[in-house]
C-alpha cells in the first residue's frame, strides 16, 4: 500500500513480478519480487508486488506509481535463461506482440492506465526467456540461475533511479 | 454457402478458447467448444497440507484468485465439518461481495460490451444528445454534457495516437452493430468511468484481504485478520468504515448507471433474446453464509429444471446431499482417460490423467470435461443463479430484475417478458440485475460485521485438528461466472486427492458421452452470422458466459497467425 498522504520527495517505483508460480519457470518474475523482499529492506517510494496473472485488479497499484518496473518471462528468441532489459515505448511494444489468453493482459492494463492518465511516466522491463514451463513450483535450473541474475538486473534499475535497496542481514541457511 | 469457421483463440476472455461453428445460410448448424490448455492444477496440491492448498488454488487464476482461495477453505472445513466464526464469514463475504461487483463490473464494459457499443462511433457522437439519453434512463450523477464530452476528447487523443490496444479486436463499423452515434458515446463515457470505479471494489477487497491481487488473510477455520476496534495493527474501525465509503462509491454507478446500460442496450438489441438460448437446465448454489456452519445463506441458489421456475430445488445447506451427490465429469470428448471401466467419475474420485488425440468433431477436441447434474449439462452463471433467486422470492433480486425488465420496456416500446432472459441478453442483463443485488449484500454484510462487533464478539479464526484416517469433504461458491466447487479427500492430514469443478467447466465442455453439446455450444445453434470473416455474433453468444478458461498459463508464442479461420465446403 501507498502512504496516501505523504507527498514523496522521489517518484514512487513499482516493481511488478507477473507470472504463474504453479508452471516453472513461468513464475519466474514473481520469484524475483518474492526475493527482493524477502533479502532486501525497500525505500518507502519503493513498492514489490507479486502480480500472479492477474489483469485489471492491478490499475490501482499501477495508477499509484511514476514508473513501473516490470518483471516478466518472455519470448525473446534467445537462449532460456537469456535476460534483457527493454524501457519506455519498448515495453508496451512487448507486450503487444503477442495474443495474451489473458481476459485483459499488460498492454490493455497499460492502455487501461493511459485512459484515465494514470500511466506511469517511467515504463521498464526485465524479461527472461523461461526453458521449463511445465507443471510444477520449482523453477528449472536454468530458471533458477535466470531469477538469480534479473534480481540484481533490478537492483540495478533501482540503484539508477535514486531508490538503493538495503541488504538485509543474511539469513542462517 | 456452407462454411466452417474456426475461432481460435477467442478473444477478450481469460485463457485459450477455440471455438468451431459451421455456418450454412447465415445461421450456426453446429458448434465445438475447445479448451487448449491443460489444467493439470489439482496435481500440484496432492500430498500437501490441507491448510496451504488455498494458497496454490488462488493460482489457478489470474481473474479468479479469491473464488478459488475461499472454495478451498470451505472444502477443507466441510471435511473437518469446523465451524467458522460469524466475523469470518462476514468478512469472507464482504470480499467476495466486492469481487463479485469489480469482476461483473469489468466484464460488462472492459469485455462484452465492445461487442454491442462501437467505440469508433462513439468518436461521432454528439454530447447534448449522448447527455440527454443518458439522463432520460437514470439519474446517475456522471451523466452531464461535460462528462460526456470529457469521454469523447479522451478516446479521440487515445485512438488518434494509434494505440488502439484494447480496442484493437473490436469489430468497429460491423452491420449488427445497431447503436447510434450517441447511445455508443453515453455506453463510451460509462466505459471509461468504469476503468475508475472498479478500482473502489478493488480497495475494498484490498482492505479486507491485507492485499490484492493474492489475498493474504484467509486460513482454514476462518480469517487472520485480528479484530480490534482500539488497534492500529488490526482489522479498526478507522478501516471498516474507509470500507463503507468505498460501497458507497460503487453503489449510484451500480445501480444506476451499469443497471440503465444494460436496460437500454438490451432493449435496443432486443432480437438477441431470440438467440443463444441453448441450455435451460440450470444449476447455481446458495451464498453468504449467515451463520457457523453454513445452515443459512443471504442468497438463495438451486436447480431449475427446463427453464421452469416452478420447478425449482432449492440447495440448502454445505452438507446438501442433493448437490453433493450429483456431480460427475465426463471424458467421452475431453482429452483424458480414466482408469478402470467409469465412464463418468465423481469429483472425489475424480482423475486428470491426459490422453490427447487431435481435434476430432466426433471425437475428443477438448482439455474441458464435461460436467453433468444427476446425469443432465447444466448452465451456470449469473443468469442461472438470478432465476434461482426470483424462484425462491429473494426480494432484492425480485426488486431490481423487475426494475430492469420495465426499463428495458419502456426504452424497447413494448413489455418484455421474463422468459426473454434464456438468451444471449437475458445472461448480460442477469449479470447486471446480481451486480445489483450483490451491491446490497454489500452493504448488508458491512452492517452485520458491525453489530457483531459492537457485541464484543472478537473472534476470527478456529483451529483445525486432523484425524488420522481418510475425509472428505467439499466447499461451494456461487462465483461471478457460476458454481464452483472444490472436492478434497485428505487422508492422515494430507491432501490425498483435489479436484475443482469451475464454472467454465460446466459451460464450456464439450458433448458428453451421450452426445449432448454443452452449453456454449448449444447456445450457439442458430445463431445469425452475417459475415463469416468477420463472426462478431459468435463472440456476443459466447461473451454472454463471461469465459473464464484456463487458469492457467500466461505466455504464449508470439507467433502471429489469423484469429479466425474460415473454410468453404
Amino acid at each position: 500500500m501507498h502512504a496516501a498522504n505523504t507527498v514523496a520527495p522521489v517518484p514512487n517505483i513499482l516493481v511488478l513480478g507477473i507470472g504463474n508460480l504453479l508452471l516453472q519457470d513461468e513464475g519466474i518474475g514473481v520469484h524475483v519480487v518474492e526475493r527482493l523482499q524477502a533479502r532486501y529492506r525497500l525505500p518507502d517510494n519503493v513498492c514489490a508486488l507479486d502480480g500472479g496473472t492477474s489483469g485489471m485488479t492491478l490499475l490501482d497499484d499501477l495508477a499509484a506509481c511514476q514508473h513501473l518496473l516490470v518483471v516478466d518471462c518472455g519470448r525473446l528468441d534467445a537462449p532460456p535463461g537469456s535476460v534483457r532489459e527493454f524501457f519506455g515505448d519498448a515495453v508496451p511494444a512487448f507486450f503487444q506482440q503477442r495474443i495474451s489468453p489473458h481476459q485483459i493482459g499488460l498492454s490493455d492494463l497499460l492502455a487501461a492506465a493511459a485512459l484515465i492518465d494514470a500511466l506511469p511516466a517511467g515504463l521498464s522491463l526485465i524479461a527472461i526467456e523461461p526453458e521449463c514451463i511445465e507443471l510444477g513450483t520449482e523453477m528449472s535450473a536454468t530458471g533458477e540461475r535466470a531469477c538469480e541474475l534479473a534480481l540484481e538486473r533490478v537492483i540495478a534499475r533501482l540503484n539508477a533511479l535514486g531508490a538503493a535497496p538495503t541488504l538485509l542481514q543474511a539469513r542462517v541457511a | 454457402m456452407k462454411a466452417r469457421v474456426v475461432i481460435d483463440p477467442i478473444t477478450r476472455i481469460e485463457g485459450h478458447l477455440r471455438v468451431d461453428v459451421e455456418v450454412d445460410g447465415g445461421r450456426v448448424t453446429k458448434a465445438w467448444s475447445s479448451g487448449q490448455m491443460w489444467r493439470g492444477i489439482e496435481l500440484i496440491l496432492k500430498g500437501r497440507d490441507p491448510r496451504d492448498a488455498w494458497v496454490f488454488a488462488q493460482r489457478i487464476c489470474g481473474v479468479c484468485t479469491t473464488v478459488h482461495a475461499i472454495t478451498s477453505v470451505r472444502a477443507v472445513e466441510n471435511a473437518l465439518q469446523l465451524p467458522v466464526p460469524l466475523n469470518a464469514q462476514y468478512i469472507r463475504n464482504l470480499i467476495i461481495t466486492a469481487h463479485g461487483i469489480h469482476d461483473h463490473l469489468v466484464h460488462f464494459y472492459h469485455l462484452a460490451a465492445l461487442d454491442w457499443v462501437d467505440i469508433v462511433s462513439s468518436l461521432k457522437g454528439n454530447p447534448l444528445g449522448a447527455a440527454a439519453l443518458a439522463q432520460s434512463l437514470s439519474d446517475y450523477q456522471g451523466n452531464s454534457v461535460q462528462q460526456m464530452q470529457a469521454a469523447r476528447d479522451r478516446l479521440s487523443t487515445f485512438v488518434a495516437s494509434g494505440q488502439l490496444g484494447v480496442y484493437a479486436s473490436g469489430y468497429w463499423g460491423h452491420p449488427a452493430m445497431k447503436l447510434s452515434p450517441d447511445a455508443n458515446l453515453m455506453a463510451a463515457a460509462h466505459y471509461l468511468q468504469a476503468l475508475e470505479v472498479q478500482r473502489s471494489a478493488n480497495k475494498i477487497v484490498a482492505i479486507l484481504g491485507s492485499k490484492t491481487p493474492h489475498i493474504q488473510n484467509l486460513a482454514v477455520g476462518g480469517v487472520a485478520n485480528p479484530i480490534n476496534p482500539d488497534s492500529q495493527s488490526t482489522l479498526t474501525l478507522e478501516r471498516l468504515y474507509a470500507v463503507k465509503a468505498l460501497i458507497d462509491q460503487l453503489g449510484d454507478f451500480v445501480h444506476n448507471a451499469m443497471m440503465a446500460d444494460v436496460a437500454a442496450v438490451g432493449a435496443l438489441y432486443a432480437e438477441w433474446t431470440g438467440y443463444g438460448k441453448g441450455i435451460t437446465n440450470y444449476l447455481s448454489v446458495p451464498d453468504l453464509p449467515l451463520d457457523e456452519m453454513g445452515k443459512t445463506f443471504e442468497l438463495p441458489g438451486g436447480h431449475i429444471r427446463d427453464g421452469d421456475l416452478g420447478k425449482f430445488h432449492a440447495i440448502s445447506d454445505y452438507q446438501d446431499a442433493f448437490f453433493r451427490d450429483g456431480v460427475k465429469e465426463e471424458i467421452g470428448h475431453a482429452w483424458y482417460q480414466y482408469q478402470g471401466n467409469d465412464n463418468a467419475l465423481h469429483p472425489w474420485d475424480g482423475q486428470t490423467e491426459p490422453h490427447y488425440t487431435d481435434f476430432q468433431d466426433d471425437g475428443k477436441y477438448s482439455w474441458i470435461k464435461a460436467p453433468t447434474f444427476h446425469g443432465e449439462r447444466m448452465q451456470v452463471g449469473p443468469l442461472a443463479n438470478v432465476l434461482a433467486m426470483a424462484a425462491a422470492g429473494h426480494e432484492s433480486t425480485n426488486r431490481h430484475l423487475n426494475k430492469l425488465i420495465d426499463q428495458a420496456s419502456a426504452v424497447a416500446g413494448s413489455r418484455i417478458p421474463l422468459t426473454a432472459l434464456h438468451s444471449t441478453i437475458g445472461r448480460i442483463a442477469a449479470r447486471a440485475v446480481r451486480c445489483a443485488v450483490l451491491h446490497d449484500s454489500l452493504v448488508n454484510q458491512w452492517n452485520l460485521l458491525m453489530a457483531n462487533i459492537a457485541k464484543r464478539d472478537f473472534d476470527t479464526y478456529n483451529r483445525p485438528t486432523f484425524p488420522k484416517g481418510e475425509i472428505r469433504g467439499f466447499g461451494f461458491h456461487e462465483a461471478p461466472r457460476g458454481v464452483l466447487s472444490h472436492w478434497v479427500v485428505i487422508e492422515d492430514g494430507k491432501i490425498k486427492n483435489y479436484q475443482a469443478v469451475v464454472p467454465s467447466t460446466w459451460n464450456a465442455g464439450p458433448r458428453d458421452d451421450q452426445g449432448r453439446p454443452g452449453p456454449y455450444e448449444a447456445a450457439l445453434l442458430d445463431n445469425p452470422v452475417a459475415d463469416p470473416e468477420l463472426p462478431l455474433e459468435v463472440l456476443r453468444t459466447i461473451h454472454s458466459f463471461d469465459p473464464c478458461i484456463a487458469c492457467a498459463i500466461h505466455m504464449t508464442d508470439p507467433q502471429q497467425r489469423p484469429i479466425v479461420q474460415v473454410k468453404a465446403f
